[in-house]
């Protein structure tokens, strides 16, 4: 056995073991415990990447835990999918640690170590639900997961309340699909994902089949903050630290989208959505009202995390349209897939920025207070206008890609409804993002806050604000000169999609 | 209930026997913990069970003394060290081999000649883990609780004079 073909296991171990080890650590010196959770995130990151050239070069890794055959023992299953979103999951995670020490002690000074430590653990379940291969697995990753996420979410004390609605959300979601991983069990006593998708497609007619297959989409829609179930979104990005904001907007959810795909594709087949065709329809359908409520209710905000909060429930719309229209394209999953990347670099930048106004002064998180801000923080001021830039879709940014892709699949499936709601969705974009910019540079404050303080953030803020907004235009160049495509080309033969019958 | 009574009364009776039995909860502890992978039981009941035994005598000799006999950098490492077990002994499985076999593949481990022994010592090596870190939780979520309560008791008494 190849020593690569031990990373996904060992991503998951050493970040538990990282986890307590910052615990422990934090008992002797509490300024350790940041250095120990990045060096742990570093090597987590050079491991993923190796995975992802294995993967793509070598083929779909397959590791039995214990040495125990599937379908009885645990499996973990790493193709094209699973690499390419532990990748962009973890490198999230470590620009967000760097970010965080600076955040972390000016936020919460008495909670270094239990931060640190519950910090860790989050990490853990993104890796976990992202490398297992196992749907039991699957739910008590997702679980570790979002257990830290609430923890992380309460910490501040305005935060209480947010993390308390989404715990019990959470819990709700968490419960759908606990049901409906009984139901598929009841069914086929199986509870690893390939031997599933072998064994479902006779049972298609079933009800329980069907039932469970409701239980997912609610589920995992709540955990994704998909539209009629997002209630629970804006309040926890908004009152959540900074750092956490970043990790939870740019990441976790990424991880629920990724959960959903997988059991979509993965156990239930591309075969069940074409059979039953008004599933897409209705994912459609409720995505295209995602996107139109999102930006709107955004332009509707003044505190500024909770319109990137707002614009958050838009952009999941932007990717369950793209997973809802991917059966009738030549493009597949190609656009969904792009934009998970895409939304986790552009939203990261944006809640790097929101932190950062607000760790420079606690009131910065109202736009109203935002006149003269231009002046005062001149290098976030321009990242945060490049960021801007590249969420309005401006050629050849990262959201272009996206929006490009995305009107190439709707006019291809003769769906041109979708188009007009994508544009409409772009220019109410620039309105809100314009609305920012012009409260930060062209409205002029009272006098004394006219007169010039600099205060820029400290280096070890700026630095991941500079990388991930520099990403955002980076990243689209990328994916129109098509270096990546082998990965999404993987993806779509894997789930047979990019064929129209 | 006024001030006087709410100081604890020390019981002779519940005192002697709580001591009496803590030994014997903690001994049926580590028989559940260590016959875990032959019958009922297991790490986590055994764990609780022994965790149960902390709680009873805080419950009978006060915060304060059981503070003193298990202290919360005590808990911290302990809750630890269980992880440390349960995810180290899956981790020597792959260093012992030179990461031929998998993690958690028990049966690697020389410990004995036989490689179901192995494997069977191997799990109980990490129901020992799982039975140390779930002590040490519940133990630390109990105390937490106890804590807060009189915390809060005391500020109320300040605010009241």
């Amino acid at each position: 056995m190849l020593i690569v073909e031990q990373f996904p296991v060992l991503v998951v171990a050493i970040s538990l073991l990282s986890a307590f080890t910052i615990l422990v650590a934090g008992l002797v010196n509490k300024k350790s415990c940041c250095f120990i959770s990045i060096a742990t995130i570093l090597v987590q990151l050079v491991m993923a990447f190796y995975i992802l050239n294995h993967v793509l070069t070598e083929g779909t890794i397959h590791y039995w835990l214990g040495g125990w055959k599937p379908p009885w023992g645990i499996e973990y299953v790493v193709d094209a999918l699973n690499a390419y979103v532990l990748v962009i999951v973890l490198f999230i995670a470590l620009i967000c640690a760097i970010y965080s020490k600076r955040s972390i002690e000016h936020e919460l000074p008495h909670k270094l170590v239990s931060f640190y430590t519950v910090y860790q653990l989050l990490i853990t379940g993104m890796c976990g639900v992202t490398v297992t291969g196992d749907m039991f697995n699957m739910y008590v990753f997702l679980e570790i997961m979002c257990i830290a996420g609430y923890a992380l979410i309460a910490s501040s004390k305005i935060g209480l309340k947010a993390g308390f609605t989404y715990l019990v959300m959470g819990s709700i979601g968490a419960c759908f699909v606990l049901l409906g991983i009984g139901f598929l069990y009841s069914v086929t006593g199986s509870l690893n994902m390939h031997d599933l998708s072998l064994l479902l497609p006779p049972l298609y007619g079933n009800r329980v089949v069907q039932a469970a297959f409701v239980f997912f989409f609610t589920g995992l829609g709540i955990k994704m903050a998909f539209f009629p179930l997002h209630t629970w979104q804006p309040d926890a990005y908004a009152y959540a630290p900074s750092a956490v904001s970043v990790i939870i907007a740019a990441a976790m959810s990424k991880v629920s989208i990724y959960a959903f795909l997988r059991v979509l594709f993965s156990v239930y087949t591309a075969e069940f959505i074409r059979i039953y065709a008004p599933l897409t329809t209705v994912i459609s359908w409720l995505a295209a009202i995602a996107i139109i409520f999102g930006s709107v209710y955004a332009l509707a905000q003044y505190n500024l995390k909770r319109m990137f909060a707002y614009s958050s429930v838009a952009h999941v719309g932007y990717i369950m349209l793209a997973v809802g229209i991917c059966t009738s394209t030549t493009l597949g999953l190609t656009p969904a897939v792009m934009h998970l990347l895409n939304h986790a670099v552009m939203k990261g930048c944006l809640f790097l920025i929101a932190g950062a106004f607000i760790y420079k002064r606690a009131e910065l998180w109202d736009i109203m207070k935002f006149p003269g801000l231009g002046r005062k923080m001149p290098y976030t001021g321009i990242a945060f206008i490049f960021t801007a830039l590249a969420m309005c879709d401006i050629p050849p940014s990262a959201g272009f890609v996206t929006i490009l892709y995305l009107i190439l699949a709707f006019l291809e499936a003769g769906q041109f409804i979708f188009a007009a709601v994508i544009l409409f969705s772009v220019i109410v974009t620039f309105f809100y993002f314009f609305h920012v910019v012009e409260m930060m540079y062209l409205r002029v404050g009272v006098e004394e806050e006219i007169e010039k303080e600099r205060g820029e953030i400290p280096m070890s803020m700026l630095i991941p604000v500079f990388l991930l907004a520099a990403l955002c235009w980076i990243t689209g160049v990328i994916w129109l000169m098509k270096i990546p495509f082998p990965i999404l080309d993987a993806v779509n033969s894997m789930f047979g999609l990019g064929v129209v019958p | 209930m006024s001030e006087e009574k709410r100081i604890r009364e020390r019981d002779v009776i519940i005192e002697t026997i709580s001591r009496l039995m803590i030994p014997f909860i903690q001994l049926f502890a580590l028989y559940v913990i260590i016959h875990g992978t032959k019958g009922p039981g297991g790490g986590f009941q055994g764990g609780v069970i022994f965790a149960s035994s902390f709680v009873l005598y805080l419950v009978v000799f006060g915060l304060a003394a059981a503070g003193k006999r298990f202290p919360e950098g005590a808990d911290t490492a302990l809750m630890s060290t269980g992880v440390y077990i349960f995810a180290g002994v899956g981790l020597l499985c792959i260093l012992v081999t030179l990461g031929t076999a998998e993690y958690l593949n028990y049966g690697f481990i020389p410990l004995t000649h036989h490689f179901e022994e192995n494997r069977a010592l191997g799990m109980d090596l990490v129901e020992i883990g799982i039975g140390i870190t779930v002590m040490a939780v519940i133990t630390e979520i109990f105390f937490n609780l106890v804590w807060k309560k009189e915390e809060e008791k005391g500020k109320g008494k300040e605010e009241q004079r």
